[in-house]
């Protein structure tokens, strides 16, 4: 869900946005290290998957269903600086070209769902693959730990900016305990489908996976000599 | 609404919309005034009052989140149809649901009034990084390739007899995911090596 006009105060709505405009800027940076002069068009495509995946949903039951937010997919799939910027590229389209979060929310949308997510998701991520063996195979399981982490992250920044420029006077354990509690819920879904879409990645072309490389350069190419005709 | 430059409009959104939400809330009559503005604007453009209110829909989620608040905010409590409400939590509701409303409707009326493109380009004389930029026009220019390749699939998926009813169906739908990013990866490739040929070196000619 994106934050609307409103819900947090002015001063609070500008000085999320100076922290998202500082870190979209080293993002920038970063993000030419990742990709160089491919940066615009394949961060451009990357960024409209992102939105599209957005609009895929997946039935909980009971007619309810729900979407991936894809933050911490987007740094595992194309490392954390494109990451940043593909999803603060999707949120500036929502909000102004389907009034999807407010204009003067731009800044906390992206300091919550681009900032936090990726760099949590991609921190826990990187953290797990470094404690464990070395292989394809444990890439998924990490980066689902991380979309898992990086939801009720993302929801605790929320209520810290909540409790500093929120505009209800709702008591903060309340506030925090609702907001973490459902989030881990939608943690695990963040989690569940994350594990499942980089696992059908990494299986067609582990190459794309951005997390995955650090595994793969390891792999040496053995050439097996052919046993000779008898 | 279409002659006026996009950036003017952007400009004036975000100043608007931060009038609004510097606004006390308990100054009622503001508000009138607000959405006065943005019915006259909605006539100048001539928007149809239909296609904003359909799209309207994406406040859903926060106008839950207001109902909810006279209920669990703090503070004096008052008798509303037998319903022991928090004062501060009503005045907090209807806060939120002014504000958030105006901005839904003056966003809508921005979207409505302005093409993707010019949305760009108007970015583009705001002075928003080269990157970002070229970022927005390459996701706004392949958004409907994208979504569209998104819909065949799940058109043969259902051609297949596929109905996803609960998460043991999400594997076909994550696979789904997988793939629509390998081919919006891949697509991104061929259009960057497409632009090389043409003489792109990483930024776009005016």
């Amino acid at each position: 869900m994106h934050v609307p006009d409103g819900f947090l105060d002015a001063p609070t709505s500008i000085a999320t946005g100076a922290v998202a405009v500082v870190a979209v800027g080293v993002a920038l940076r970063g993000a030419r290290r990742e990709l160089d002069d491919k940066t615009a068009p394949l961060a451009g495509l990357v960024a409209a998957f992102v939105f599209a995946t957005q609009m895929l949903n997946f039935p909980v039951g009971a007619g309810t269903s729900g979407h991936l937010m894809g933050g911490a997919l987007a740094a595992v799939l194309v490392g954390p600086w494109t990451g940043v910027l593909c999803v603060s590229v999707v949120l500036i389209v929502q909000s102004l070209l389907f009034a999807d979060g407010g204009i003067t929310a731009l800044g906390t949308n992206i300091l919550l769902m681009a900032v936090t997510t990726v760099v949590v998701g991609w921190f826990v991520t990187r953290v797990l693959m470094k404690v464990l063996p070395k292989r394809v195979g444990t890439v998924a399981p990490a980066a689902a730990v991380g979309a898992f982490v990086s939801v009720p992250a993302a929801a605790a920044v929320f209520t810290a900016l909540y409790f500093v420029g929120g505009t209800a006077d709702i008591s903060l354990a309340t506030l925090t305990t609702a907001m973490l509690g459902w989030h881990t819920v939608i943690g695990l879904g963040e989690g569940a489908i994350t594990f499942l879409a980089v696992g059908a990645i990494l299986a067609v072309r582990p190459d794309l996976v951005y997390a995955a490389r650090s595994v793969i350069a390891e792999r040496d190419l053995v050439i097996k000599p052919k046993e000779a005709a008898a | 609404m279409r002659p006026v430059p996009a950036h003017l409009k952007v400009l004036a959104l975000v100043g608007f919309m931060l009038v609004v939400v510097a606004t006390p809330r308990e100054w009622f009559a503001a508000y009138a005034a607000f959405l006065a503005v943005l019915v006259t604007v909605g006539a100048v453009g001539r928007v149809r009052p239909g296609w904003v209110l359909k799209r309207m829909v994406v406040e859903v989620p926060f106008v839950v989140f207001a109902v909810l608040m006279p209920f669990i905010a703090q503070g004096p409590r008052v008798e509303v149809l037998g319903l022991s409400l928090s004062e501060s939590g009503l005045l907090s509701a209807w806060g939120l649901l002014a504000k958030g409303t105006i901005g839904v409707i003056a966003g809508l009326l921005l979207a409505a009034t302005t093409t993707p493109q010019e949305l760009v380009r108007g970015l583009e004389r705001l002075r928003l990084p080269q990157q970002l930029v070229q970022i927005m026009a390459f996701m706004v220019r392949y958004l409907e390739v994208v979504t569209d390749e998104m819909r065949r699939m799940a058109v043969a998926r259902a051609s297949r007899g596929f109905v996803a009813r609960n998460p043991l169906h999400w594997p076909v739908l994550a696979r789904s995911v997988g793939a629509l990013f390998i081919r919006s990866f891949e697509r991104g490739e061929r259009v960057h090596l497409a632009m090389v040929s043409r003489g792109y070196t990483g930024r776009m000619p005016r």
